[in-house]
C-alpha cells in the first residue's frame, strides 16, 4: 500500500476508534478551531535528530532532495559533524529524468554506505516529499536490499515527508514501521507492559525503576536503545503512550492485540501519577503498595513545582501548533501551575489519547488544530498572552514585537515527563519570564 | 544520487529567500510543501533578524495533490499581496513544487495582481543556492529596471555632478555583508562617490527602477551580483568593478579601480592610515608566522582573497586552496596555480576533509564545516566563507572588506595561533608540565583538554536541562543523551596512531614526544614520508633527525 493509501486508511480507523472512548467526556461536542493555511511547522524528517540518539544501532538515509539535506543540517546543528547516524541521498536531475533508475542509484548509495559504516544494524530508508510526490517506491526497496544485507542489516522505510507528516509524526511513522518487526510474544504469555514513544535514557529508567518497585518486571520499550532489540508484543501486552503524537503507532500495535492503558500524559506530579496508576491498576498492585513507591516522587515534584509557581501562577499562555503536545503540557501548566490557557494550538488532535486532557482543559479554552500563521499571529497580537510558545522561525520577530516567548523544540529535546523533570519542565516556561524582568537594556 | 550529510549549500529558493529578505516591501509567494518553512529560522535565529523573511509558504499537502494545489497558490498569492501590500512580488518553486509542475509563473499572471509578479525558475536538482540568489536578483533588476531612464550626464568642471554608483550583491544571510557596507560607504565617501542605490540589501522595487541612473557598478560579491551587473552592462553601458577589497592590497586596488572609474584623485583613501594590519604582520612577532602552511577553501571570492592575504600580507604558504561552489571554479583555478597547489572544486565535504588530512597545514581558513574538520584534526582554523553558524553573525563590527576588514582578518586568523613570543616558551619548556599536551593551550580552542570522565553519580543528579549551545542547533540537547560513535574516518598524522608499517624505536618514540603536540603529527608524517623515500623501515634517533634535517626550511 503506498504510504498516502495508508494515511488515508488511518484517519477513518481514527474516526472510527474515537466514537467509544471520548463517550464519558464532552471532548466530541466541545469546539475546536480547524484551519487550513500556511504552517509554519518542521517536517516528519526532524524526527531523525532525536530517533538517531535513541537507536543507537540503526542509520537513517533520507531520500529527497538539497532541501531535505538543509533542513537537517538546519535542525541537527553542531551534531552534524560527529559522524552522525543519518544522512540524505539527494536526487539529482539525472534521478528525475530517467536518465538512470533511481532504484539502481538507491541501491548504489545504500552498499556504499554500509560498506563505509559497517557498525549499522538497522537502516530506515525515510521517504521525503519529493520521493514520495514521483513516487519512488521506498517498500520495495527496503524489501530488495534487507534481502541482500540480511541478517546484518534490516532495512526497513518509513516516510518523513511534509505533504505526510508534521514534526514529531516522523517518530510515529517510525515507530510503526518498527512493529510489524517486533517479535510475537507467545499468547498464553503473562501480561507485559510496553512504554511507547522515545524517552531521554534518564527518564526511561526513572520510569523502569519505580515500575519494578511496583512489581512490574517485564517493561519493554519502544523505541529500543538497539533497534534489534524490540520488545515482543501480542494479545497479552498492555501499552502505556509517553507521547501524544503515537496515533499511527497505537494502530499499529492494537492490530497486534495489544491493549493502551487510558492515562494522562506523564507531565508534572499529577500526570506521572495518573500514567503510573493506570499500569498499577491494570497489573493489579495494591493501592498502598502503589502510593507508598509513588509517594516521595511525587512529592519531590510537588516542592519543586511550588517554588516555581509564584512566577507562573495567573500568566496567560498561548501555545502555537508544533508538536502535538500542547494539550498535555498546557494542562500541567494550568493543573499544577496555575497558568491561564488562552490558546492551545495543535498541528494535530487526537481525540481519544487526548481525552482526559482535554476534560480537565475545559471547553473555556481556545483549542485550534491546523494553522493559518498569519491570523493565528493576529490572535496572538489581540490576546496579547504573557508568554508565547512557538517555532524558532516565529520567536525572534514575536520578541521584537514586545512578546516573551518560549521556543517549542527545546521541549521535545528536554527530559520534561516524570516526577523528577516536572519541575525542569516549569522552569522552561518561568525563564523566559524572568528573563524579561530581569534585562534592564 | 549524492550521498550527503553537509551541504555547502542549500537550495536554490534559499537564495532567493535571502534576496527577498534582504529588500524591502518585497514579497515571496513559494509554491512549497509543509516543512518548508524550516528556512525561516537561518534568518530568524542564525542571522538574528526581528522580523520574519518576506515568505508565503502555500504549504499544500499530501491530500491536496492532484487537486488543487494552483488553486492554493493561487489563494496564497492573493492574500499575501493583500495582507503585505508590497510593491512587487517574486514567485517561484520550491523542489517538490517543481515536480508538481503548477507553473506559479504562468498562475500568477493569470491573476491580474495590483503589482508586478517576478517568475523564477530555478532548477533544484541542478542548482543551488547562491545560483538561486544570483538569478533571483537579475530577475529583479531585469524585470523592474526602467529601461527609459537617461542617466543625467556628468557635466565639466564646477558644475560637474558626483560620479554615481550601485553597490551590487549584499543579501540577507550573508557573512559579514552588513559590516562590509559600511567600510565600503567610507571608501566611497573619501572618494566623493555617490552611492545611487545599494542591492538587494535595504533596496526597494521601486529603487530598483532607478538602477540605470548609476555611472556605473560595484559588484561586491560576484557569486550574487554578477549575472546582475553583466545584463546592466549591457542594458545601460554601466561598467562594473569586480575587484573584490578583502585585504589591503585588494584595498588598495579596489581604491585605484573606483577612482579610475569614477574620475576621482585615489589619494586620499590610500593615505587611510587607519590600517594596522600592514604593521602589526611586520612586527617581529609575526616573524614566526613565515612560511606556515594554510589551507584555505570556503566560496571562490572569499578563497581566493584569502590566498592573496595570506601569501602577500602575511606571508604563509598556501598549501591548499579550493572552493564549493563550481560557478566559479576559474578564479580558484588562477589563484591555485600563483600559489603552486593543485585547486579542490568539490562540494563533498568528506573530499576536503581528505585533502586537509593530506597537505597537514598548520592553520586551516574555511567555512564552519572546516572549522569542525579542523577540530577533529586537531588543527587551529578561522572562518572566512559562508556557511557560518550563529557566532559568525556578531553584534560587534567585523567586516572583511576595506582597511578596517585587513584588521579584523590579522586579528581572526592569527589568533588561533599560537603567539611568536608563546611558541617560543613552549618549545623551550616542552618538558615542563604546563605545557604537555594535557594542558594545551589556553587560547587554541581546538586543543582545549579533555574533561576528566565525571563519576556516575555526578551525571545522574545533574539538573537535566542545560541550555542549548546555540540556539538554532536543536540538535545540541540531544547530543549530551548519548556518546557520539567514534568517526570511522581515520584520523591523520594523530600523534599516537602509528601510521604505515613503520617500526619506530622506543628511544625514537620518547623523543618524538618532546616535540610540541601542535607540530608532532607533521614531524611523524614527515619522517615517515623521509624513511619511506630513504627504504628504511626503522625509525630511529638517527633517522628522526635526518629527517629533521632533510626538510629544514
Amino acid at each position: 500500500m503506498s504510504p498516502l493509501a495508508t494515511l488515508d486508511g488511518c484517519a477513518s480507523e481514527l474516526a472510527r476508534a474515537d466514537t467509544p472512548e471520548t463517550a464519558p467526556g464532552q471532548n466530541s461536542q466541545r469546539p475546536v478551531l480547524r484551519e487550513r493555511g500556511q504552517r509554519e511547522v518542521f517536517c516528519g524528517l526532524t524526527g531523525i535528530i532525536w530517533l538517531h540518539r535513541k537507536m543507537q544501532d540503526a542509520f537513517f538515509l533520507v531520500v529527497g532532495s538539497r532541501t531535505c539535506a538543509h533542513l537537517l543540517q538546519s535542525a541537527a546543528g553542531v551534531m552534524i559533524f560527529a559522524e552522525p547516524r543519518f544522512a540524505t541521498a539527494i536526487m539529482e536531475e539525472r534521478d528525475l529524468a530517467g536518465m538512470v533508475d533511481a532504484q539502481d542509484e538507491l541501491d548504489r548509495v545504500v552498499n556504499r554506505l554500509l560498506e563505509r559504516r559497517p557498525d549499522i544494524r538497522t537502516l530506515f530508508l525515510v521517504g521525503s516529499c519529493p520521493s514520495e510526490v514521483i513516487k519512488l517506491d521506498l517498500a520495495k526497496a527496503a524489501q530488495r536490499l534487507g534481502a541482500v544485507h540480511m541478517p546484518r542489516v534490516r532495512i526497513l522505510n518509513y516516510s518523513g515527508s511534509g505533504i505526510e507528516t508534521t514534526f514529531t509524526q516522523g517518530e510515529d511513522a517510525c515507530l510503526s514501521a518498527l512493529v510489524p518487526v517486533m517479535p510475537a510474544s507467545a499468547p498464553d504469555a503473562a501480561k507485559e507492559l510496553l512504554i511507547v514513544g522515545s524517552l531521554p535514557d534518564i527518564v526511561e529508567d526513572q520510569f523502569t525503576r519505580i515500575l519494578a518497585q511496583l512489581g512490574i518486571d517485564k517493561v519493554g520499550v519502544l523505541p529500543a536503545r538497539n533497534a534489534r532489540d524490540l520488545p515482543s508484543v501480542g494479545p497479552n501486552t498492555r501499552y502505556l503512550l509517553a507521547q501524544p503524537f503515537l496515533g499511527e503507532t497505537a494502530m499499529a500495535l492494537e492490530g497486534r492485540g495489544a491493549k493502551r492503558l487510558d492515562a494522562l500524559f506523564p507531565f508534572g506530579a499529577e500526570g506521572t501519577t495518573s500514567w503510573l496508576r493506570a499500569a498499577a491498576s491494570e497489573f493489579g498492585i495494591d493501592e498502598a503498595l502503589f502510593d507508598k513507591v509513588v509517594a516521595p516522587g511525587r512529592e519531590r515534584a510537588r516542592i519543586a513545582l511550588s517554588k516555581l509557581r509564584p512566577q507562573l501562577e495567573g500568566k496567560r499562555i498561548s501555545f502555537l501548533p508544533d508538536s502535538q503536545l500542547e494539550v498535555p503540557l498546557a494542562r500541567f501548566l494550568q493543573e499544577e501551575l496555575g497558568m491561564e490557557l488562552v490558546e492551545v494550538g495543535t498541528p494535530y488532535l487526537h481525540r481519544a489519547h487526548l481525552a482526559r486532557e482535554l476534560d480537565l482543559i475545559g471547553p473555556q479554552v481556545r483549542i485550534s488544530e491546523g494553522q493559518h500563521v498569519e491570523r493565528q499571529l493576529d490572535r496572538v497580537r489581540a490576546d496579547r498572552p504573557d508568554i508565547t510558545v512557538c517555532g524558532l522561525g516565529l520567536a525572534n520577530p514575536l520578541e521584537a514585537e514586545g512578546f516573551t516567548t518560549k521556543w517549542a523544540i527545546e521541549l521535545v529535546f528536554s527530559p520534561i515527563h516524570g516526577f523528577d523533570q516536572a519541575a525542569d519542565l516549569a522552569e522552561l516556561f518561568a525563564r523566559p519570564l524572568r528573563r524579561r524582568d530581569l534585562l534592564e537594556v | 544520487m549524492q550521498l550527503a550529510v553537509w551541504t555547502y549549500e542549500g537550495p536554490p529558493h534559499v537564495g532567493a529567500m535571502r534576496v527577498a529578505t534582504a529588500m524591502e516591501k518585497l514579497h515571496y509567494v513559494l509554491h512549497a510543501p509543509q516543512g518548508d518553512t524550516y528556512a525561516d529560522l537561518l534568518f530568524t535565529m542564525i542571522e538574528r533578524r526581528g522580523k520574519r523573511p518576506p515568505v508565503t509558504y502555500t504549504t499544500f499537502e499530501a491530500r491536496d495533490l492532484g487537486k488543487d494545489t494552483a488553486q492554493i497558490f493561487q489563494d496564497a498569492a492573493r492574500e499575501a499581496v493583500a495582507r503585505f501590500n508590497p510593491q512587487a512580488i517574486i514567485v517561484g518553486a520550491s523542489c517538490t513544487a517543481e515536480l508538481i509542475q503548477d507553473d506559479p509563473g504562468g498562475l500568477s499572471e493569470a491573476m491580474d495582481l495590483p503589482c508586478p509578479a517576478i517568475a523564477l525558475e530555478l532548477p533544484s536538482y541542478q542548482r543551488k543556492e547562491n545560483w538561486g540568489a544570483a538569478e533571483t536578483f537579475y530577475q529583479i533588476v531585469r524585470n523592474l529596471a526602467d529601461k527609459n531612464l537617461v542617466r543625467e550626464p556628468r557635466g565639466q568642471g564646477e558644475n560637474a555632478r558626483k560620479a554615481r554608483a550601485n553597490i551590487l550583491g549584499p543579501t540577507a544571510l550573508g557573512f559579514r555583508h552588513r559590516d562590509d557596507l559600511v567600510e565600503i560607504h567610507k571608501i566611497l565617501d573619501q572618494l566623493g562617490v555617490e552611492v545611487n542605490l545599494v542591492a538587494p540589501l535595504g533596496a526597494t522595487p521601486e529603487d530598483i527602477k532607478r538602477i540605470g541612473a548609476a555611472d556605473f557598478n560595484i559588484v561586491l560579491y560576484p557569486e550574487i551580483g554578477d549575472e546582475a551587473a553583466r545584463w546592466l552592462e549591457r542594458t545601460f553601458a554601466q561598467p562594473a568593478v569586480r575587484t573584490v577589497p578583502i585585504g589591503v592590497g585588494a584595498t588598495r586596488s579596489f581604491i585605484a579601480d573606483v577612482a579610475e572609474l569614477a574620475g576621482a584623485d585615489p589619494t586620499p583613501a590610500l593615505g587611510d592610515t587607519s590600517s594596522r594590519m600592514p604593521w602589526w604582520s611586520r612586527s617581529v612577532d609575526s616573524t614566526y608566522l613565515t612560511s606556515k602552511r594554510v589551507f584555505i577553501f570556503g566560496d571562490a571570492t572569499h578563497a581566493v582573497a584569502a590566498a592573496r592575504i595570506a601569501r602577500e600580507e602575511l606571508g604563509f604558504e598556501v598549501c591548499g586552496l579550493g572552493c564549493y561552489n563550481r560557478e566559479f571554479a576559474r578564479d580558484i583555478r588562477a589563484e591555485a596555480a600563483r600559489c603552486g597547489v593543485e585547486p579542490l572544486i568539490t562540494d563533498d565535504h568528506l573530499a576536503v576533509e581528505d585533502a586537509i588530512a593530506a597537505a597537514a597545514p598548520e592553520l586551516v581558513l574555511g567555512t564552519q564545516m572546516e572549522r569542525h574538520i579542523a577540530k577533529r584534526l586537531g588543527l587551529p582554523c578561522a572562518v572566512i566563507s559562508a556557511p557560518v553558524h550563529v557566532q559568525d553573525f556578531p553584534a560587534r563590527h567585523s567586516p572583511q572588506m576595506g582597511f578596517e576588514g585587513a584588521n579584523v582578518i590579522f586579528d581572526t586568523w592569527v589568533h588561533p595561533l599560537v603567539m611568536g613570543l608563546e611558541e617560543h616558551l613552549l618549545t623551550m619548556f616542552r618538558e615542563d608540565f604546563e605545557f604537555s599536551d594535557e594542558a594545551g593551550a589556553s587560547h587554541h580552542a581546538a586543543h582545549s583538554p579533555r574533561p576528566m570522565p565525571r563519576p556516575a553519580m555526578a551525571q545522574a543528579i545533574e539538573p537535566a536541562m542545560e541550555p542549548a549551545m546555540e540556539p538554532a542547533m536543536i540538535g545540541a540537547q540531544v547530543a549530551d543523551l548519548a556518546e557520539a560513535p567514534l568517526s570511522d574516518i581515520p584520523a591523520p598524522a594523530a600523534d599516537t596512531a602509528q601510521t604505515g608499517a613503520f617500526a619506530w624505536t622506543d628511544e625514537a618514540e620518547r623523543e618524538l614526544r618532546k616535540i610540541p603536540f601542535f607540530v608532532r603529527g607533521k614531524a611523524r608524517r614527515n619522517t615517515e614520508n623521509y624513511a619511506a623515500a630513504e627504504g628504511r623501515a626503522r625509525i630511529d634517533l638517527e633517522t628522526l633527525y635526518d629527517a629533521k634535517a632533510h626538510y629544514a626550511r
